[in-house]
């Protein structure tokens, strides 16, 4: 044998199991994907502020429902300009319902920037500044990627602010049911018994009923005058009271099926206490497993708050979250005037492919005993 | 088979107790009683509650009651006298308004249970028997994307869809003209007409559900000795697979109704809505929105009764199915 392959193999051997999931984790492509995707509309939730064209609430009555703009980067009207660019709109109002309709006007050009001066903000609330990655020059000129609302609001800026609240109401809710779920999933497995079969018929009885009613329920019954901070983590929490139910019952399946493993009993023998071998010894032979899991209940977090918001129950405007952003889109006539206002659905979906894309990728490599 | 059919209504009985103690929550939960909403709203209509009435509507409550006093009046008049309170938006019993939504949401969800089975058992068969066959990919990927697309935004496609298309309206579950008719094959075949819009919209994510789990347990099955063995002797590819393997992964499609059945009626409030369905979820959302809480805490408490019972229909039938699950309660 070789050295060089002999050093192969010993890193291989001695390799820690996070290393091993990791090289079994970058073979899986779509995982890989969904994993790289995820990471970016993390980053965009990061650098909100910096990346939205204006703020969210900016609103101009003069382009309501502007259609989204095709952005140009040779303009050929007079000559050959390179820039980016975007042309202005025409606008037409029906005399007897007084919508208003809108046509390209290519005699309008308006000049778009990257790191262009625009409204101030405060990066993570911290470092005061002015730019945006993207925007018309002349600050105050008409510029809709992706088309506006009903008040003339940029969708666009709108979709990439919400991706905060939407990303990180998965992380919240999920840190909540993570907690609760490894409790008394733990307890149930490990000491079972009696203390098994009263968490399980909890487990049950959340299990079978139908989520979106309760939740209704609940967030119905949370008083009016909560600001949206409060009303954010009351959210949250119903939403982690129901999703905590699986992750119990993957625990419990771990501990019940550990508890007879020979590691287990020595240490027992070698006189650990039990919270020692629970968070020394049998936690940690499944925290990778865990972590799948919990990656793979981010999604249904995120598409329950997009219903609950979507319903008008969850959370309110001003708070800008994908579901918020739906609500606008809910009857036929305005989806026939501006069917752009589905665009945060288009957002939802890809941030739910994607983290479930990861999650299988992560569930698959952390499964040591698999081929 | 008796024991295990005992045993899971006695296991029952603590899970609907909770039910109805987190109803009658959520109906207490706002601030303010059900009689002051009562009477601030039927003052701003001019209208003089009189203190007569108000005494008797405090009693009928037990308002002055502690909680489980005011608990006990409230279930004891659904229990022994199917009183579900009165519902002040509507100015009706709640039992009228519930008995007049609650059969078409029934028929929708058993409809489309009935369409997701239909639907999920040929393609999960195939594509397990022809893994990495073209059409398994194909159903691999729209299971994947039936799972990740919320039933709203498929609703809301269609809606758009066949609006700008067909200038076709997917909304209502009744042609108007048949609204307010009475039952008859024309309203018949007019529901039928509608009908499949909600149930396809519903039906995808327990459809992609079920083809996935379908195909992991055939092909687990189907590696297992007993096929080989059995292959071997020589037996015909197509009776080796039906005779067997597919009866044992035939089991989810029965033991999953236990978390189909709760998905479809929490789906159901939101499409619902949007295609203006008469069912309970829009009625329960308007309950909640204008805070009529007996209203809204009769239509949970009776939705998630009905899927309690649907589970336990569905545990009784698995071990009809299985002698594995029956013997394992003895």
């Amino acid at each position: 044998m070789t050295n060089a392959t002999r050093s192969e193999r010993t890193g291989k051997q001695s390799a820690p199991q996070w290393r091993l999931v990791w090289w079994k984790f970058r073979q899986h492509r779509l995982a890989m994907a969904g994993a790289l995707v995820t990471l970016l509309i993390y980053l965009v939730a990061l650098f909100a502020e910096f990346l939205a064209p204006v703020s969210t609430g900016t609103f101009d009555p003069e382009y309501t429902y502007a259609p989204p703009q095709r952005l140009h980067l040779v303009d050929t009207s007079d000559g050959w300009d390179l820039g980016l660019h975007v042309y202005g709109y025409e606008q037409h109002r029906d005399p007897d319902s007084l919508e208003p309709s809108y046509t390209v006007d290519e005699s309008r050009t308006i000049e778009i920037g990257l790191f262009v001066k625009g409204e101030e903000y405060d990066l993570f609330g911290l470092i005061p500044w002015d730019r945006h990655l993207i925007g018309p020059k002349t600050a105050g000129d008409p510029f809709y990627l992706l088309g506006a609302d009903r008040n003339g609001r940029d969708l666009l800026s709108r979709i990439i602010h919400g991706t905060r609240v939407s990303m990180t109401i998965g992380l919240v809710g999920v840190t909540f049911s993570f907690f609760l779920g490894v409790v008394l999933g733990g307890i149930s497995g490990y000491i079972g018994g009696r203390a098994d079969l009263v968490i399980q018929r909890l487990v049950e009885f959340f299990m079978s009923i139908p989520s979106i009613p309760l939740w209704l329920g609940l967030a119905a019954a949370l008083p009016q005058t909560w600001g949206p901070v409060q009303r954010y983590f009351a959210i949250t929490v119903i939403l982690a009271m129901i999703g905590w139910t699986d992750l119990a019952r993957v625990v419990r399946g771990r501990f019940l099926s550990l508890r007879g493993e020979d590691f287990v009993t020595s240490a027992h023998l070698d006189g650990c206490t039990r919270p020692r071998v629970i968070f020394g010894h049998m936690l940690p032979s499944f925290t990778s497993h865990l972590i799948a899991s919990v990656t793979l209940s981010i999604p249904a977090m995120i598409l329950a708050e997009t219903a609950l918001s979507f319903l008008g129950l969850g959370l309110q405007a001003p708070v800008v979250s994908w579901g918020v952003l739906l609500q606008e889109a809910q009857n036929v006539r305005v989806l026939a005037t501006a069917p752009w206002l589905m665009l945060p659905g288009l957002a939802v979906i890809v941030a739910v492919l994607s983290l479930n894309f990861a999650g299988d990728g992560l569930r698959d490599a952390a499964d040591p005993y698999k081929k | 088979m008796l024991t295990f059919i005992g045993r899971r209504v006695l296991y029952m009985i603590p899970t609907l107790f909770a039910i109805s103690v987190v109803a009658f929550a959520i109906i207490q939960a706002p601030p303010g009683d059900y009689l002051s909403t009562l009477v601030a709203k039927l003052q701003a209509e001019g209208e003089q509650v009189s203190r007569d009435e108000l005494q008797a509507l405090e009693a009928r409550y037990g308002l002055d009651e502690p909680f489980h006093g005011q608990y006990w009046k409230w279930i004891s008049g659904i229990m022994f006298r199917a009183d579900f309170g009165q519902s002040f938006q509507w100015n009706r019993p709640v039992t009228d308004l519930i008995a007049e939504a609650l059969p078409l949401t029934i028929v929708l969800s058993v409809t489309t249970l009935l369409v997701t089975w239909l639907i999920a058992f040929p393609i999960g068969l195939y594509s397990a028997v022809r893994q990495y066959s073209v059409a398994d990919y194909v159903a691999t990927t729209v299971g994947f994307l039936g799972l990740a697309i919320p039933n709203f935004m498929i609703a809301l496609g269609l809606m758009y869809f066949m609006h700008s298309a067909f200038g076709m309206s997917v909304t209502g579950l009744f042609s108007p003209e048949y609204r307010d008719a009475p039952w008859n094959l024309g309203k018949l075949l007019d529901l039928a007409g509608h009908l499949w819009v909600p149930v396809l919209i519903l039906g995808t994510a327990g459809t992609a559900g079920l083809i996935r789990v379908l195909r992991a347990n055939l092909l687990d099955e189907l590696k297992k000795p007993y096929v080989v063995a059995a292959r071997a002797r020589g037996m015909g590819e197509r009776r080796l697979v039906v005779k067997y393997p597919v009866r044992v992964a035939m089991n989810p499609f029965i033991s999953t109704v236990g978390w189909v059945l709760p998905a479809l009626i929490s789906g159901e409030v939101i499409v619902a809505s949007i295609l203006s369905l008469p069912t309970t979820g829009p009625l329960l959302l308007n309950a909640l929105r204008s805070q009529d809480m007996y209203l809204a805490g009769s239509i949970i408490l009776i939705v998630s009764v009905l899927t309690v019972i649907g589970t336990l229909l569905s545990d009784v039938l698995l071990a009809w199915l299985d002698p594995r699950v029956r013997l394992g309660y003895r």
